[in-house]
């Protein structure tokens, strides 16, 4: 094949990463034009989180039961199948991405395959699509490592993807509108669900109410989760959050506790509820691995998001993303910035720098439904983010020996004195300092918890913003330089030594070029299905 | 359609498998610490440990406490568990198979576990 050959070749290609609504629809999308797409997913089928679905092998004959949306899904399954039964799309399931890099005007992915981790494979393509997801945040409280208490979207996953509960007789808490379908989701299933504890009080929620009548399909949605709680029979208490979760080897209660408008526990209003396992979240973090590592401009609102523009274009040419890498704000969403995503990637690949917006779109109904339909829905989701937070003091009910790393095992103590003690004012410091964030999560689960934790020692009442936030507060750095120091990693997950080693010398020193430091051993770790932790 | 959930959600306790009409394939068994337990093709070693009411399969290297799932979707590395010897495995994403032998993993899994 001559250069020239190849590189055209290449452009009509796109690589995406995730296979949840936006990766699905933004898939679809440029498949339909001509476009050859590589989907690039660790689940074992596709969906994502929102449109997890029981495994095959459960042969559920109702799944929609679990599920909000079926009909929208089944349309986009299907399309999507299609695509894939036509060529035009090719699936590659259980391979997470772990690198991605640009040479020259191509995409490198890598990928590993399989639960087991042990090989890598690469994906080449012209263009480049990021549809990652999000993640959960969870902030920290006594007894949150105890078997039993489990990420509200973990409770759900488990549900939806293994039709499994956390126990029998559960607590929802935390803050966000993903509380409302867990909640919901697990009573279905026949948990007993004990209260809905949210932490944004009664009339911030209220608030929502003008943004709600504004949004049919929303309102219908709202009213129907109250509806199910209802029936169900499930307490919510607004303006209340989770103390402390009491057991020994699992959970066995927990703590509730009224908030007052500092954020603090009212003296005198804890109510011990007794349960088996509790379902606890604090709304989603994008994830921003991949988007970085390639240099993408992220760009702090609500949380730190892949910056896009009306195309889904990042900063970095023939580079996309969609969904919520881009800023938290549903699958709906999702779907209408990949499907913008997708079409712009077939404008582009008409020729160098073209863009969907260049095909006289003033007259394109695709693209002014789309356009209408993101824009309303992103303004929905700004004011349903603004209205749930979680409380503004919640550092103080970290006790000393609350632990904040859990995969590094470091106590509240250990950051409290490296924040006071040794100065550390961001996550960086308190990383080399304490390990907190050093282990195999890479500083996913503990990162806001930090970030917390060094607000807290500022004391300036900034530790609303940032306990939204994954950034540490650094008089010195902008949000954004902040925020890579935590999340910019070379590799987006833990990789065997063996993968690496897997790579040919070439393109190790690509690797190493790009500024990515081989780091690749803790120092308390040997064998090959170690993690490749920088720092 | 919401009204008709509702008279339903009310009334009879359910399972998951009941909620969604599964009819798995047949059970096979794996064992967790020298126990014997059931579990369902298409399960996860996390999910199998889950039906049969066992939340915890590792301690951690420090404190020698117990971990089970925390964020069920392969990111907190907290479920980690030693399958058939190979230790460090994300019991939420390596599926269960027939004659499985999983071992609560102290520390690091390995050798002298927890250093």
């Amino acid at each position: 094949m001559n250069g020239a050959a190849a590189k055209a070749d290449r452009e009509l290609r796109l690589a995406v990463v995730g296979a949840g609504p936006a990766g699905m629809a933004a898939a679809v999308a440029a498949a339909d034009a001509g476009i050859a797409v590589t989907v690039v997913d660790s689940g074992s089928s596709v969906g994502g989180q929102f449109y997890r679905q029981p495994a095959a092998r459960l042969r559920a004959r109702a799944p929609q039961r679990l599920h909000h949306g079926w009909r929208t899904w089944r349309a986009l399954k299907s399309r999507f199948d299609r695509q894939v039964s036509a060529g035009r799309i090719r699936l590659l399931a259980d391979h997470h991405a772990w690198f991605a890099e640009r040479i020259g005007d191509e995409y490198r992915v890598h990928a590993l395959i399989g639960p087991e981790q042990q090989h890598s494979v690469i994906v080449e393509a012209g263009t480049l699509l990021l549809a990652t997801g999000a993640y959960e945040r969870v902030l920290p409280f006594p007894g949150w490592t105890l078997p039993g208490v489990v990420t509200a979207g973990g409770a759900q996953a488990m549900l939806k993807g293994s039709l499994v509960l956390p126990g029998r007789e559960v607590v929802v808490a935390g803050t966000g509108p993903l509380l409302l379908p867990v909640a919901v989701g697990l009573a279905d299933a026949g948990a007993r669900v004990k209260a809905l504890i949210e932490s944004a009080d009664r009339r911030s929620v209220a608030r929502l109410a003008p943004t709600l009548a504004a949004h049919p399909d929303k309102l219908a949605e709202a009213a129907g989760y109250a509806a199910r709680l209802a029936a169900h029979r499930i307490p919510i208490k607004y303006g209340h959050t989770v103390v402390a979760a009491h057991g020994r080897d699992r959970v066995e209660a927990v703590t509730v506790a009224a908030l007052d408008a500092k954020g603090q526990a009212a003296p005198g209003s804890e109510v011990w509820i007794p349960c088996d396992s509790l379902a606890v979240g604090h709304g989603l973090l994008p994830h921003l691995d991949l988007a970085l590592t390639l240099g993408a401009r992220v760009e702090e609102d609500a949380v730190p998001a892949v910056w896009v523009d009306s195309e889904q274009r990042t900063s970095v040419p023939g580079l996309w993303a969609a969904g919520e890498a881009t800023g938290v704000g549903g699958a709906a969403l999702a779907l209408v910035e990949g499907e913008i995503a997708g079409r712009s990637v077939t404008a582009w690949s008409q020729g160098p720098q073209r863009a969907w917006l260049d095909e006289d779109h003033a007259r394109d109904p695709a693209w002014s439904h789309a356009e209408q339909k993101r824009r309303s829905l992103r303004g929905f989701f700004a004011a349903v983010n603004a209205a749930y937070s979680p409380p503004a003091s919640w550092t103080t009910r970290l006790t000393d020996d609350t632990t904040i790393c859990r995969c590094e095992d470091v106590r509240a103590a250990a950051i409290r004195s490296a924040i006071a003690d040794d100065g550390a004012n961001d996550l960086r410091t308190v990383k080399l300092l304490t390990r907190a964030g050093m282990g195999w999560c890479q500083g996913r689960m503990c990162g806001p918890a930090v970030a917390g934790l060094i607000a807290e020692r500022d004391g300036n009442g900034r530790a609303t913003a940032i306990a939204t936030s994954v950034t540490a507060p650094s008089v010195t750095a902008p949000s954004v330089t902040a925020t890579s120091v935590t999340a910019q990693r070379p590799f987006a997950r833990p990789v065997p030594l063996g993968a690496l080693a897997g790579l040919d010398q070439a393109e190790l020193d690509l690797v190493a070029v790009d500024g990515a430091a081989l780091d690749v051993a803790e120092p308390d770790v040997a064998g090959q299905e170690e993690e490749s932790t920088n720092e | 359609m919401l009204i008709r959930r509702r008279s339903k959600a009310a009334s009879a306790p359910r399972t998951p498998e009941q909620l969604v009409g599964a009819r798995p394939e047949p059970a096979f068994a794996l064992h967790i610490d020298g126990r014997e337990i059931e579990a369902l093709p298409g399960h996860t070693i996390a999910a199998a440990l889950w039906r049969a009411g066992i939340m915890s399969w590792r301690t951690t290297r420090t404190g020698g406490e117990p971990r089970g799932v925390f964020c069920g979707i392969g990111i907190c590395f907290d479920c980690l568990v030693t399958v058939n010897g190979q230790p460090n495995q994300r019991a939420c994403l390596v599926p269960a198979s027939a004659g499985d032998v999983v071992t609560t993993q102290a520390g690091t899994g390995r050798e002298g576990g927890g250093e």
